[in-house]
């Protein structure tokens, strides 16, 4: 019997604006970095008497994700006391939305194997952070930095089926978040984290299985797995006549498995109600339409003009828009050199910028290399005043210091030479001097060129124009046969 | 014997401007009362005497140099669910205690900016769930009046300390009564203002939707002075209304001739109102027609569902903001060993008290899946079913008065096995706090045994100046507050 699986994915996304969720303690971005303790106040504290005032900021950033969702705006937004007892929710409860959430009944567009699908997303509401809690020696420390930190939560309809379609949703979602400008997008940090809800159920049955739900991914390559292994785990047992428990999964990283948490009987009554602490939010219809005109495109739209408008592959075009600040890159330098090919201004990019940022841990706009830099390092590629080799030296020092790469070629004088008379002289030093392989190539022994080539090389540091050397060498070599 | 401790705010502050006496001797007035009485009173949880006495010479010398502030050098009480930044703050409860908060609650801040001098921290019911101030985790308090009978609860340290000359005035905290239901037990002035007037920033919640500080005096005036001081939009707090505010010392006098009152009716009939206070309130209401003002008859037809729909709201909302007191960050941690949820159990198994635990037990089950519908959002319902019979009221008269309470002060003891014949002790004063109008108690005569009663005015929302003109026009028709009780 084959089985179907159903998925459906909630996904907890930092939000960074300047302040926290209800208090006006500093967001940092990576609070594990910071001395504990020390981004905190009497309102993230929970100390006795302190009160919560929502963040505007996190409200339009909020409105901003629902539009670019798709779905409808609640026009008065309630916040809710979700109540539980646990050492990293300081007051005892974190403060949500429940019955009325910032967005219901959006989608998101991803793009499969299979073409483009939307997903329907059943809500979006904002709340904040939990501490982060240290177990060492039998002992466990709390680091406040992270209490109240804004987060949007964004629960998507049970209605992916493959593990393709599950990360292609989480990616494309991340992108949209990133291209919003409302996280760094970085999983590492803990800044986006996703529970996947899954059920299987015989292929020709309409009727839903029994469906867990696997807490605590919080990298794609962790959503992935989990979800391909509970699927798996889930059709063996219904092959071998089990039953499905409705349950909470945990995700053990080491030993590729989930396993299970509580069970329905042990789930928490989080007994929501509407916080008295902060009135309704009302969002009226103008603030969202002014919301609205700073709704930038989102990746997919962008991917499609890319491929259409500059003619990139379908890789390199993803690669690009991932980032909106690497698509920005991309497109200034496009605008700035016509004659350059966008393909090959992508090449450099996704492959010796993506290098350098990757293995210098940095950000684009932390590196020196800028659109102007890269395209006038491309002119100088591009008209063969520098080769290759040389090209990809000078950019790795702009993108480490941001020296104009004009200003490098010149002070180190590493502009190719392509000056005929200057290659003649050295050419012809360099057959007189090897008379032995002159005669080889004379014989028909026409790999001997190459060594020839390796010997002009070598006396140039690599500078001479490889074609020119070539051609001159090949006229040089055929004149010695008369002579 | 009468003393500097005796005064009203206002009358201090006429005497500290025209140099007549000093913040210092005033203060050591005030100290001197403490020293005589406290030890059969017990208001205070915590008396800062020395900080007080530098404060004051502080004031003193601010004074000198020209300074204007509108309390300068008064002493003024606190209630202890109010922070006050170093000053041990524990809400009547053992489970704060040793907390020392590192802010001053949007409150205290006015205060001291005002120049006031916070002398300490009175006694309450264990987050200002009672009363009478029995079920504080640090002793009771008793009625200055009597000091077998209670002083009213929660803010029952307060109204002693301000009803006994331990302090010129006091803040109070009011959920369902407990400004008011204290000061007419203690015979003062005390004031519940709109909800949202003054801010909440740092009174420590029990119920976040009905909480309200409240100046605690001896006269009106005094409690218009604070109220000016006290009131004001807070970036911190957001259910803290921005409406400006108004001198509300400023045209107290103009009389209430052609001022429609309104007396409910169901505030008066089969509400176990004792013979005094039928008698007192009957009288008050003769007085008041004499001022010229018109009394109306009408209904608050919800009245007698007051008390199921706070004990609803109110414990629902406590169940979650007593929440934090886990033992985690602050006050006693009791977990010598065991888990997580062992710790939990034994700091606040032995950290909160019986009726605490009742009202979270109480606001749990209220929350809970399944019951939510029917007790919550039933509460939520009939709350603005109450709130509409006030402004139904309010479109045919300008204030309502009825008595603050059914009775005067009850015997230590007498309830304390009773929780419900306890919570029946604010029938009138929970209404108008669900609603969140202004009200206020003010003397209106004794019973046989000398025991104060209070008269009770309630005006619509934000109309405190109104409110405050009403009872003032009363207080000065009848001089019940220039009566004290004479312990020394």
């Amino acid at each position: 019997m084959k089985y179907e699986a159903v998925i459906g994915l909630e996904v907890h996304a930092q939000v960074h604006t300047r302040t926290k969720m209800y208090c006006g303690c500093p967001v940092i971005e990576d609070t594990g970095q910071l001395e504990p303790n020390t981004y905190v106040c009497p309102v993230c504290l929970a100390l006795p008497g302190a009160l919560p005032v929502v963040n505007r900021r996190v409200v339009e950033l909020g409105i901003l994700t629902g539009l670019a969702l798709n779905g409808t705006l609640q026009p008065v937004n309630v916040f809710a006391r979700k109540s539980y007892f646990y050492p990293d929710l300081p007051k005892g409860y974190q403060i949500s939305q429940y019955e009325l959430p910032l967005m219901t009944n959006g989608y998101l567009e991803i793009e499969t194997s299979n073409g483009i699908k939307k997903i329907g997303i059943t809500r979006l509401h904002m709340e904040e952070d939990t501490a982060k809690l240290y177990h060492e020696a039998g002992k466990t420390l709390i680091d406040f930095n992270r209490a109240g930190i804004p987060l949007l939560e964004i629960v998507s309809a049970p209605e992916m089926h493959t593990v393709e379609e599950v990360k292609a949703y989480a990616m494309t979602l991340r992108d949209v978040l990133v291209t919003l400008g409302l996280s760094t997008g970085d999983m590492e940090k803990g800044q986006i984290r996703f529970e996947a809800n899954i059920s299987v159920h015989p292929e020709k049955s309409q009727k839903l299985g029994t469906r867990t739900e696997v807490k605590n991914l919080n990298s794609f390559r962790a959503l992935a797995k989990a979800t391909d292994y509970e699927i798996q785990r889930q059709i063996s047992l219904l092959r071998d006549g089990e039953m499905v428990i409705q349950q909470t999964m945990g995700w053990d990283e080491q030993q590729g498995k989930t396993y299970p948490q509580r069970s329905k009987e042990e789930s928490h009554d989080y007994r929501y109600f509407p916080d008295p602490d902060i009135p309704p939010v009302e969002i009226p219809t103008l603030w969202i339409e002014e919301i609205r005109n700073q709704l930038p495109e989102l990746p997919l739209a962008k991917k499609q003009r890319f491929i259409k408008t500059y003619r990139l592959g379908h890789y390199d075009a993803q690669l690009l828009v991932a980032d909106y600040v690497i698509a920005d890159f991309f497109e200034e330098t496009v605008g700035r050199r016509p004659n350059l090919s966008p393909q090959d201004i992508a090449n450099w990019i996704t492959g010796e910028i993506f290098r350098l940022l990757k293995e210098r841990q940095l950000t684009l706009k932390e590196s020196g290399i800028t659109p102007p830099k890269l395209a006038k390092l491309l002119q100088l590629w591009h008209t063969g005043t520098i080769n290759n080799n040389v090209t990809k030296v000078i950019l790795a020092e702009v993108f480490n210091t941001g020296i104009d790469p004009e200003v490098i070629v010149k002070r180190e004088g590493l502009a190719q030479i392509s000056d005929a008379q200057t290659l003649n002289t050295l050419i012809d030093g360099v057959i007189t001097a090897h008379p032995q392989q002159v005669t080889q190539y004379l014989h028909g022994k026409h790999a001997v060129l190459s060594w020839f080539m390796g010997q002009v090389m070598k006396e140039t540091q690599g500078k001479a124009n490889p074609k020119e050397v070539q051609n001159l060498l090949r006229i040089h070599l055929e004149q010695r046969r008369f002579s | 014997m009468s003393t500097l401790a005796d005064l009203t705010i206002h009358e201090a502050l006429d005497l500290l401007d025209s140099r007549e006496i000093s913040a210092f001797e005033l203060t050591q007035a005030v100290l001197s009362r403490v020293a005589a009485t406290e030890d059969r009173v017990h208001a205070y949880l915590n008396l800062d005497a020395e900080g007080a006495l530098a404060q004051a010479a502080k004031a003193d010398k601010e004074r000198l140099s020209g300074l204007q502030a509108a309390l300068l050098g008064i002493p003024i009480a606190v209630k202890d669910n109010i922070s006050t930044q170093g000053i041990e703050t524990t809400c009547g409860s053992k489970i704060l205690k040793g907390y020392i908060p590192p802010f001053d609650a949007t409150a205290i801040k006015h205060l001291k900016d005002a120049g006031a001098v916070i002398l300490g921290k009175t006694n309450q019911d264990e987050f200002a769930m009672g009363s009478s101030t029995e079920n504080s985790g640090y002793g009771v308090t008793h009625n200055p009046w009597n000091l077998d009978r209670v002083p009213g609860g929660s803010s029952g340290g307060s109204a002693a300390a301000v009803s006994v000359g331990e302090a010129l005035g006091a803040l109070g905290t009011d959920t369902g009564g407990s400004v008011r239901q204290p000061a007419a037990f203690c015979g003062i002035v005390g004031l519940r203002p709109s909800y949202g007037r003054i801010s909440r920033y740092g009174l420590i919640a029990f119920a976040s939707s009905l909480d309200q500080i409240g100046p605690l005096t001896r006269d009106v005036e005094d409690a218009a002075l604070l109220l000016s001081v006290l009131a004001g939009a807070d970036p911190r707090d957001s259910t803290c209304r921005p409406n400006p505010v108004p001198t509300y010392t400023e045209g107290l006098d103009t009389g209430i001739k052609g001022l429609r009152i309104g007396i409910p009716t169901d505030y008066l009939a089969g509400q176990g109102i004792q013979p005094a206070v039928a008698k007192a309130l009957k009288e008050a209401l003769a007085c008041l027609e004499e001022a010229g003002a018109e009394l109306v008859e009408l209904r608050l037809p919800h009245t007698q569902y007051g008390i199921a729909t706070y004990y609803l709201i109110a414990t629902a909302e406590a169940s979650t903001n007593l929440a934090r007191f886990d033992g985690v960050r602050y006050g006693i941690r009791i977990a010598e060993e065991g888990t997580l949820e062992q710790m939990y159990a034994q700091t606040r198994g032995q950290g909160l008290g019986e009726e605490v635990k009742r009202r979270i037990m109480l606001g749990t089950y209220t929350l809970s899946a399944g019951y939510y519908d029917a007790y919550y959002i039933k509460a939520q319902k009939v709350r603005t079913l109450i709130k509409q019979d006030f402004d139904q009221a309010f479109e045919q008269v300008d204030i309502l008065v009825g008595p603050t309470t059914p009775t005067t002060a009850f015997k230590l003891g007498e309830h304390i096995t009773d929780p419900l014949q306890m919570y029946l002790e604010d029938i009138f004063t929970i209404p108008p706090a669900l609603a969140g109008i202004p009200c206020m108690s003010v003397p209106c005569g004794f019973d046989a045994e000398g025991l104060p009663v209070g008269l009770q005015f309630m005006a619509p929302p934000m109309e405190e100046a109104q409110l405050l003109k009403a009872a003032y026009a009363y207080e000065k028709m009848t001089r019940w507050n220039k009566r004290r009780p004479v312990l020394c």
